[in-house]
C-alpha cells in the first residue's frame, strides 16, 4: 500500500513511530504528483526542492521531541490564494503570474508550525471566482474521478489533489462553497468553519465578509486535526474571532444519540438530481438509525441567498481586486500610453472573463444611484436569511442537506452560463451569508461513478456539533478513493 | 449699479495625528526618511494584508470632537472610497462616510464685528496617502508610501465663513485647540495640516447659495488667503459675464496665483462608498468618552486664565503666551526651572518672537529647550553675564539649543565682577578721557555713558555695567 | 430582459473598475451583466422594510491595536515583486501632465 492512501493522522502516525521517515513521505507524494499531474493538473507550482529540504528539517524537529503535532511531517498542498513566503502565489490569475510573497498566510504559518510540509500550491479558479476550476488562467484541473468531468472549485485543485493522492491533505478556501462543492465532486471531506475561526490574513480576498479557510482531506478525524492545527485567534485579523473551544477533535465520537437534525424541505426540491437526493436521503436514514433525531422543517428564504451573495461578493471584490494595478507587484502591460490606460490595460489583460465579470458587476451595485437598490438590500437580505438560520438552529443542532445539485459536471459545460452556474452553489451559499460552519462528506457515488456529497450544518461555532455527526455517519462506510472506481 | 456679492466658505481640514504609528500597521509615522523605509506590506496594499485599527487615533479623534463641541457618534465604522491613483496603494482609501465619529459641533471666533460660531458638520478618521514625486530625468513620478497610512482625521465645516480673515481666525483657532490637546503639531509647512476650500458666491441677500468649487493645495495661511480672493474674483468675473460657475475641483498655483480645474475623463468622482469589511465597528461607551474628557489637557482659555492668576505678568504677555501651544508649553516649563515667570515671558515675547520672524519661521518650529533659557535667566540675573552677553547667547541657544553655562565659559564671557581689576581699568579710562571727565564735571550727565562705554570696550564688553557705573561715579 | 445596459453604462463602469473591453467582449459583459441584474431583482420580492443591512456576522467590535512601532525598515521586501522602481520607489507612468 502506497504512504499516500493513508491518511493525514495516519501518515502522521507512523513518521512518529519512526516506521516512515518525512522525506520517504515526501518522496511518495512527489512520486505520486509526477505519476498524475500531468493528466490531472492540480497544483499550478510544485516545490519539489522546498519540500524536500523542509522534510529534512521536519525530520529532526520530530526526532529531537520539538514537534508532537499529529501532522509532523505530512506532506500537504495549499490552495494558491493564501501567501507562502518565497513561493510563487498566483490565485490562478496571470496578473499574479510572478508573485512572489514576502509573507505567510497566518492559517499556513500555523500548519509549520504544526511541521507540516509544503508540496506546493493548487490550481483553482481565479481569484477562487467559479465552481470548476475552469476560470484558472494555468488550465482546468481534472476531476480524477473521471477526467472528463471538473473537479469543482474554487479549491478544484486542492480536493483533487487529496482525491488523486498528490497530497496528504490540502488547505482550500470558501466564500459560497469553494471547499465543500470541490469536496462532494471530488469524493472527499471538506470543512468551511464559522467565520473568524481561521486567520485571513495572508488569505488573498475575494469576498472579505465571507472568506474563511479550511480542510481539505480523506476523512474527518483528518479535517478536524487540520482544524485544530490552522485555527486561533490571530491580532492581524480584525475579524477573527477568540473562542472558547478550539478542541475539534475531541467531536470524534461515533454517538448521536439525541442529535437533532432538521432537514429542509427547499433542499430537496427542483434542480436536485435525483440520484444524489436518494444518497443524501439514505445517509439522513443512516443517522437517523444511529440514534439521531431526524425531521424535515421549512427553511424560509433559500432562493434569495444566491443574488444576495452575488450583490455583496461581487461588491467586496471589486474593491479588494482593485489593488492589482501594475504598480506594486504583478502584471504590468508591455506598451501603454500614461496613468490610466496603464491601469486598464494592465487590469484586462491580466484578468479572466470570470472576474471583470464580477468586478464589473460590483463597481455597477456600489456605483452612485444603486448602492441602497442593490448593496443595502443585499446586506438586508443577508440579515433576514441568518435569522432563518438562528430559528433553525433553535430546534436543531445539525441541518443535513446536499452539497451540490449535482455530481461534477462535465468539463466546459458549466462556463457558457453563469447563472446556471452560480444556481450550483444554492445548497452553501447560505452558510457562507451566515457565518456558519459547514462540512462535506462523501456519502454514495451516481450511475456514472462520480462521487456524491452530504453537507452538514451547524450554529456558529458548533462545528464540533457536525464533525460528531459526520464522524458517526463516516464510521459506517470506508473510504472510496477514484482509484478503485477506474 | 455693480451687483454686491457674497463668498460662502466651507472647510475640509486634513490633520495628521502625533501617534507613533500607523492608523493600520505598526509602521513608524516619523516625518522623512529614506522613501518606503516605513512599510509593510498593510501600508502598501499587498495581496492577503489586513488593517488592525489603532486605538490611540481614535482617542485623539474622541479629544478633538468633545473640544469642539461635537457630539460623538457612539456606533461608528470605517468605509471604503474606491478610486485608482497610484498614491493610494490599495485603490481604495479607508475613511469614514456614513456613520463618521464626531458630528454637528462648532468653534468660536473673533471677527471685527464680534464673536461668531463656525459650524462643525463632522468629523472623520481616514488613512493618509502615499507621496508623488515626479522625476524630472526621466517621463515618470515616484511612489513613496512612508505618508501612506498615516492617521488623519478630516475636520468639515459647515459653509459659515464669509471672508479670507474669518477662514484664517477659523483655521487658527483649529490649530490652537489640536495643539493644545497634543492631537497633532499642525504644520501647514509640512503637511500635518492642510486645508481644502469650498468657495461659492452669491448675490448680496440672496438665500441659495451659489455653485461651489473645491480648491486644492493650499501649504500656508497666506496661500489660503490669496486663494480665497483669486477664486472670489474669478466666479465673479464669471457670473458677471453671464457664465456658470462649474462644480469642480481646482489646483491652487500659488506661485501664478491662480487655480485650475483637475477634471478628467477618467475621474468619474463616483467613490462607490461601502463599510469595510476587513475592519469591525467601534463602539464608543458613555465611559470612554467621559474617560477622554476628564484627560484633556487644560485648553487655552482656561489656560489663559490661570496665566493671569497664577503669574506676575501682563494680560497681553499671557494672550501671546497662550496663543500657541508650543510657547505656552515653554513659558511653563521654564519657569518651572527658574521660578521667574516674568523674566521667562520677556525672552519669549521678545528676543524669542523677534528670532522667529527674523528667521521665517513658524512659532512650531521653535526647539530649543527649558532647561537652556532657564539656565541663561540665571546667569543674567547673577549678573554672572550682562545683557547685551546674555542676548548673545540667547541667538545660540534659540538656533543651536546651546548649554548657556558651558557656552560662556568657554568663551570667557563671564563678566568681570572683581573689583580691582575693574577699578584700574577704570582710573586708565579717566586718566585717557579727561575731556569726558571734565564735561561730567561740568554737569554733563551724559558724558557718564561714554565713559562706561570706554570702560566696557577696554573690557571686551564683560563687565558689569551696575558695578561700572557705581565705581566710575565713586571716582569722579 | 429587464434590465438593458448601455455602451454608455458599460463605459462609465469601465472607467471605474479600470477595465477596457474590445467591442465584442462588451457586447457579451452588456448582455451578462443585464441577465445577472434580472436575476438579483429576485431580491426586489423580498420586504426588507425596517431590518438593518448587515456587514458583519458577529457583533464582535473594539478590534485595536496598540499604538506601538513594532514595523522596521522593511523596503527591500516591499519592493522585490514592483515592476518598475527607481530610487528606492516605485515607478509609474508620470501622473501630472
Amino acid at each position: 500500500m502506497s504512504l499516500m492512501s493513508l491518511t493525514a493522522v495516519e501518515l502522521g502516525k507512523k513518521i512518529k513511530a519512526k516506521e516512515v521517515t518525512v522525506k520517504e513521505a515526501v518522496q511518495a507524494a512527489i512520486a505520486q504528483i509526477e505519476a498524475s499531474e500531468d493528466e490531472l493538473n492540480c497544483y499550478v507550482t510544485v516545490d519539489k526542492e522546498g519540500a524536500l529540504k523542509r522534510a529534512e528539517e521536519v525530520q529532526k524537529l520530530i526526532d529531537d521531541g520539538t514537534l508532537t503535532s499529529p501532522l509532523a511531517g505530512v506532506p500537504v498542498a495549499i490552495k494558491d490564494n493564501m501567501c507562502t513566503k518565497d513561493l510563487l502565489t498566483t490565485c490562478s490569475s496571470k496578473i499574479l503570474g510572478n508573485f512572489v510573497p514576502t509573507y505567510t498566510a497566518q492559517a499556513v504559518i500555523n500548519l509549520e508550525e504544526a511541521g507540516a510540509v509544503i508540496l506546493g500550491k493548487t490550481n483553482m479558479d481565479e481569484f477562487a471566482m467559479g465552481s470548476t476550476t475552469e476560470t484558472s488562467a494555468y488550465g482546468e484541473t481534472k476531476n480524477p474521478w473521471n477526467t472528463n468531468h471538473v473537479p469543482g472549485g474554487s479549491s478544484g485543485g486542492s480536493c483533487a489533489a487529496v482525491a488523486a493522492e498528490e497530497c496528504s491533505y490540502a488547505l482550500g478556501s470558501d466564500t459560497g462553497g469553494s471547499i465543500r462543492q470541490p469536496s462532494s465532486f471530488c469524493g472527499v471531506t471538506g470543512i468551511k468553519p464559522t467565520y473568524g475561526t481561521v486567520s485571513r490574513y495572508g488569505l488573498i480576498a475575494y469576498g472579505s465578509s465571507l472568506d474563511q479557510i479550511g480542510p481539505v482531506a480523506k476523512d474527518v478525524t483528518d479535517c478536524a486535526t487540520i482544524l485544530e492545527a490552522i485555527a486561533g485567534y490571530d491580532s492581524k485579523d480584525s475579524t477573527s474571532v477568540k473562542r472558547e473551544d478550539y478542541d475539534f477533535t475531541s467531536a470524534l465520537v461515533d454517538d448521536v444519540k439525541g442529535l437533532k437534525i432538521g432537514v429542509p424541505k427547499a433542499y430537496f426540491g427542483d434542480g436536485l438530481d435525483k440520484e444524489v437526493k436518494d444518497a443524501v436521503l439514505a445517509a439522513a436514514k443512516v443517522l437517523e438509525e444511529k440514534g439521531a433525531i431526524v425531521e424535515e422543517f421549512d427553511l424560509g428564504l433559500v432562493d434569495y441567498a444566491i443574488p444576495a451573495y452575488y450583490v455583496i461578493a461581487a461588491a467586496e471584490a471589486s474593491s479588494n481586486l482593485s489593488r492589482f494595478d501594475g504598480v506594486k507587484y504583478g502584471y504590468r502591460t508591455k506598451d501603454y500610453e500614461g496613468l490610466h490606460n496603464m491601469y486598464k490595460k494592465s487590469r484586462s489583460e491580466g484578468f479572466g472573463p470570470e472576474v471583470k465579470r464580477r468586478i464589473m458587476l460590483g463597481s455597477f451595485v456600489l456605483s452612485s444611484g444603486y448602492y441602497d437598490a442593490y448593496y443595502l438590500k443585499a446586506l438586508r437580505t443577508k440579515a433576514l436569511i441568518k435569522k432563518e438560520f438562528d430559528k433553525a438552529f433553535e430546534k436543531y443542532d445539525v441541518i443535513l442537506g446536499p452539497a451540490a445539485p449535482t455530481t461534477a459536471p462535465k468539463l466546459g459545460d458549466s462556463l457558457s452560463d453563469p447563472i446556471k452556474m452560480y444556481l450550483g452553489d444554492i445548497y452553501t451559499i447560505s452558510v457562507n451569508l451566515a457565518g456558519l460552519p459547514g462540512i462535506s462528506v462523501p456519502c454514495g457515488v451516481d450511475s456514472k461513478g462520480l462521487p456524491i456529497g452530504l453537507q452538514l450544518i451547524g450554529d456558529c461555532f458548533k462545528e464540533k456539533n457536525i464533525i460528531r455527526a459526520a464522524y458517526a455517519y463516516e464510521q459506517t462506510r470506508t473510504y472510496e478513493g477514484p482509484g478503485k472506481n477506474k | 449699479m455693480a451687483k454686491q456679492y457674497e463668498t460662502v466658505i466651507g472647510l475640509e481640514v486634513h490633520v495628521e495625528l502625533a501617534t507613533k504609528t500607523k492608523i493600520f500597521c505598526g509602521c513608524s509615522t516619523e516625518f522623512g526618511g529614506a522613501p518606503n523605509t516605513h512599510t509593510c506590506p498593510v501600508c502598501t496594499g499587498m495581496p492577503g494584508s489586513l488593517p488592525v485599527l489603532n486605538k490611540q487615533v481614535v482617542e485623539y479623534a474622541i479629544a478633538v470632537g468633545l473640544a469642539t463641541n461635537c457630539t460623538i457618534t457612539q456606533y461608528c465604522k470605517f468605509d471604503r472610497k474606491n478610486y485608482f491613483y497610484p498614491d493610494n496603494p490599495q485603490n481604495y482609501q479607508i475613511s469614514q462616510l456614513y456613520l463618521p465619529i464626531c458630528r454637528n459641533g462648532g468653534v468660536e471666533i473673533d471677527t471685527p464685528a464680534g464673536k461668531k460660531i463656525i459650524g462643525i458638520h463632522e468629523i472623520h478618521m481616514e488613512e493618509d496617502a502615499g507621496k508623488l514625486v515626479h522625476d524630472e530625468w526621466e517621463d515618470c513620478s515616484l511612489v513613496d508610501f512612508n505618508r501612506s497610512g498615516v492617521p488623519l482625521i478630516e475636520i468639515v465645516s459647515e459653509p459659515d465663513m464669509r471672508s479670507a480673515e474669518e477662514v484664517i481666525a477659523y483655521l487658527d483657532k483649529l490649530r490652537l485647540i489640536i495643539q493644545y490637546l497634543g492631537a497633532s503639531d499642525c504644520k501647514l509647512n509640512e503637511g500635518s495640516m492642510r486645508a481644502d476650500v469650498n468657495l461659492s458666491v452669491r448675490e448680496v441677500g440672496a438665500t441659495e447659495f451659489g455653485t461651489r468649487t473645491e480648491m486644492k493645495n493650499l501649504n500656508s495661511f497666506k496661500a489660503i488667503a490669496r486663494a480665497i480672493e483669486g477664486e472670489r474674483a474669478r466666479q465673479i468675473e464669471l457670473l458677471e459675464e453671464g457664465k456658470q460657475v462649474v462644480q469642480e475641483t481646482r489646483r491652487w498655483d500659488d506661485n501664478k496665483e491662480y487655480s485650475y480645474a483637475m477634471r478628467s475623463k477618467e475621474d468619474a468622482q463616483d467613490y462607490r462608498y461601502f463599510p469595510d469589511p476587513d475592519l469591525v465597528p467601534i463602539v464608543i461607551s458613555d465611559e470612554w468618552i467621559e474617560r477622554i474628557r476628564k484627560a484633556q489637557p487644560e485648553l487655552r482659555t482656561e489656560k489663559l486664565e490661570r496665566y493671569k492668576k497664577e503669574f506676575d505678568i501682563p494680560d497681553y504677555d499671557a494672550e501671546i503666551l497662550t496663543s500657541s501651544k508650543v510657547l505656552a508649553d515653554l513659558f511653563e516649563a521654564t519657569t518651572e526651572l527658574c521660578h521667574k515667570p516674568k523674566k521667562v515671558s520677556n525672552w519669549l515675547m521678545v528676543e524669542t518672537l523677534r528670532l522667529v520672524k527674523e528667521n521665517d519661521m513658524e512659532v512650531e518650529d521653535i526647539d530649543f529647550s527649558p532647561e537652556n533659557l532657564a539656565k541663561l535667566i540665571e546667569l543674567a540675573e547673577s549678573g554672572a553675564i550682562n545683557s547685551s552677553v546674555a542676548k548673545e547667547v540667547f541667538e545660540k541657544i534659540f538656533k543651536e539649543d546651546i548649554d548657556p553655562d558651558k557656552y560662556v565659559e568657554e568663551k570667557g564671557l563671564k563678566s568681570v565682577n572683581d573689583e580691582g581689576a575693574l577699578r584700574a581699568t577704570i582710573e586708565k579710562v579717566i586718566a585717557d578721557n579727561p575731556q569726558s571727565v571734565e564735561d561730567y564735571h561740568n554737569g554733563k550727565e551724559k558724558a557718564i555713558g561714554f565713559l562706561v562705554g570706554q570702560t566696557m570696550k577696554a573690557m571686551q564688553g564683560k563687565a558689569n555695567p551696575g558695578m561700572v557705573n557705581k565705581i566710575l561715579k565713586e571716582l569722579l | 430582459m429587464a434590465n438593458i445596459i448601455s455602451d454608455e453604462t458599460m463605459e462609465y463602469v469601465g472607467i471605474l473598475a479600470k477595465l477596457e473591453l474590445s467591442e465584442e467582449e462588451k457586447k457579451q459583459a452588456e448582455s451578462d451583466m443585464g441577465r445577472m441584474l434580472d436575476y438579483i431583482d429576485k431580491l426586489n420580492e423580498l420586504d426588507t422594510t425596517g431590518v438593518e443591512p448587515m456587514s458583519h456576522v458577529f457583533p464582535v467590535n473594539n478590534v485595536f491595536r496598540e499604538d506601538v512601532v513594532v514595523n522596521g525598515d522593511d523596503r527591500e521586501n516591499i519592493l522585490k515583486n514592483a515592476p518598475g522602481v527607481k530610487e528606492g520607489a516605485f515607478k509609474v507612468p508620470k501622473t501630472v501632465e
